[in-house]
């Protein structure tokens, strides 16, 4: 019991500020992702309600291939083709350098493609979900279209489409551990050094599974307090 | 749009052009074997998780505390951590217990990747599923567990004969998206050894530096994908055509 606690602590015998830094990363990972995220997809959804039908065929094609393809193949496909796009880019402009893509950058990237092509979806539904006479109130107080989508649909629209966001957050958060398999250096690649090092795999790995239920948990109780917070005005009803 | 037609019509030209490569007549073979192994490891563990969830989700809708408690840790753990973490857990991880295991003689099981990763798919996906069958369960009307006690039929008789086939049906829609998230889900099988679809894209773009490798892979993953997909709604729509207004 005293070994596995050594193990555990922190400082220069255990691994616990390692894993510490781990969580750090994986954190700030999800946390850089989701802004991204979220605009693209309100974006993306923004197109698909739109009456322009090329518009429409265009996102949907976007959602169709992030969501149909697994999130890690979508990595490698922005971790490796990041790179070689930009090398055959600087290559053209007479620049003859290898360029090394951060694992980190790359992450960010490929998450939020794949968060945003199921945020549009949340958001779609959401736009379903507000009366044609907000806007039509909106216009008829003399707004314009911007005004009336950003001060009268917005709010609207972020109370509705709040749960499946939630639910997509808890998500993104587990997808992360996937970005550890191209070097990034999070949670779950910290706990496999510190595996392989110590010889101890199951604790280290039920100790990264423990900490991701944990990260979970924080989230959905954060995650009500949002939707009750969002919720406010209809208490008063 | 103009950006989609163009990289489409550049894709299927790229793609076109590259079946006659070295590298496409090397490695489509390959390809189509790992495309088997992707569809064998998906199939198995959604029939395992299939089995076990239905006796987690009895479980769990189950009065007794000692029962439901357990499920609902399980499917909270299961649902609660990336299904990396989960097989790392278990491929790894059952290094750990080498001489227990070696004991009761199950360590040839956890020593071959191919079954460590069935089973972490299998666990993770029955409590999904479990999940799914639970609400499908409890969506299905009082009235039929009383008429059928009326009728004199035991409970179980009731269970599998009337409450479960309407439950199915409830059930279909996030049955086919557990399905489709499991084909995703499976390539992280190729981290741990197995030469799937996207372990045998990634031993071909190790040996080749060749990047229509994941190009590939894409083009054949979002096939399954899709075709599911669109399979899946036909089924559903003839198997609901009763409920049809």
């Amino acid at each position: 019991m005293n070994e596995i606690l050594t193990l555990l602590s922190f400082g220069d015998e255990g691994w616990g500020d390692q894993i510490a830094r781990g969580v750090l990363v994986t954190v700030s990972l999800a946390v850089v992702t989701l802004p991204f995220g979220l605009v693209l997809g309100f974006f993306i959804a923004l197109a698909k309600n739109s009456s322009e039908p090329s518009l429409k065929l265009a996102s949907n094609i976007y959602t169709t291939i992030f969501r149909g393809l697994p999130e890690l193949l979508t990595l490698f496909l922005v971790f490796y083709g990041l790179q070689i796009g930009l090398q055959l880019a600087l290559k053209l402009m007479g620049f003859e350098v290898a360029i090394e893509v951060n694992s980190f950058a790359a992450g960010v990237v490929a998450l939020s493609v794949v968060f945003s092509s199921y945020a549009s979806e949340a958001f779609l539904s959401a736009f379903r979900g507000i009366p044609q006479g907000q806007y039509e109130g909106g216009y008829a107080l003399g707004l314009s279209k911007t005004q009336t989508l950003g001060l009268v649909v917005l709010p609207q629209l972020i109370r509705l489409a709040l749960p499946a966001l939630g639910n997509l957050w808890l998500i993104l958060l587990k997808d992360t551990a996937l970005v550890s398999v191209i070097g990034l250096e999070d949670l779950l690649r910290m706990s496999g050094i510190a595996a392989r090092v110590t010889k101890e795999p199951f604790l280290f790995f039920g100790l990264a599974c423990l900490i991701y239920l944990v990260l979970a948990m924080l989230s959905s109780t954060g995650l009500v307090r949002i939707e009750r917070w969002s919720k406010r005005g209809d208490v008063s009803k | 749009m103009v950006v989609w037609i163009l990289s489409g019509i550049s894709l299927i030209y790229y793609l076109g052009s590259n079946i006659q490569s070295t590298f496409f007549q090397k490695y489509w073979f390959k390809f189509v074997v790992g495309f088997v192994v992707t569809l064998q490891i998906v199939s198995v563990s959604l029939l395992i998780g299939a089995i076990l969830s239905l006796v987690i989700a009895l479980a769990r809708n189950s009065k007794q505390k000692i029962f439901a408690w357990p499920a609902y840790a399980y499917v909270y753990f299961f649902r609660g951590t990336p299904l990396i973490a989960q097989t790392f857990l278990i491929y790894y991880g059952a290094g750990s217990f080498r001489h227990e295991l070696e004991a009761v003689g199950l360590w040839t099981f956890f020593r071959e990747a191919w079954y460590c990763v069935i089973l972490a798919f299998s666990l993770n996906t029955s409590a999904y599923q479990a999940e799914i069958l639970r609400g499908a369960i409890l969506n299905v009307p009082k009235g039929q567990w009383e008429g059928a006690s009326a009728l004199g039929l035991s409970r179980p008789v009731t269970f599998f004969k009337v409450i479960l086939p309407q439950a199915l049906m409830v059930a279909l829609r996030p049955y086919g998206n557990e399905i489709i998230l499991m084909i995703k889900g499976s390539a992280i099988a190729s981290i741990v050894t197995i030469y799937d679809l996207m372990g045998e894209t990634r031993r071909a773009y190790s040996r080749s530096y060749d990047f229509q490798a994941y190009i590939w892979a894409a083009v054949l993953y979002l096939l399954i994908v899709e075709t599911l997909r669109r399979v899946w709604d036909k089924i559903e729509a003839r198997l609901t055509r009763h409920l049809k207004r």
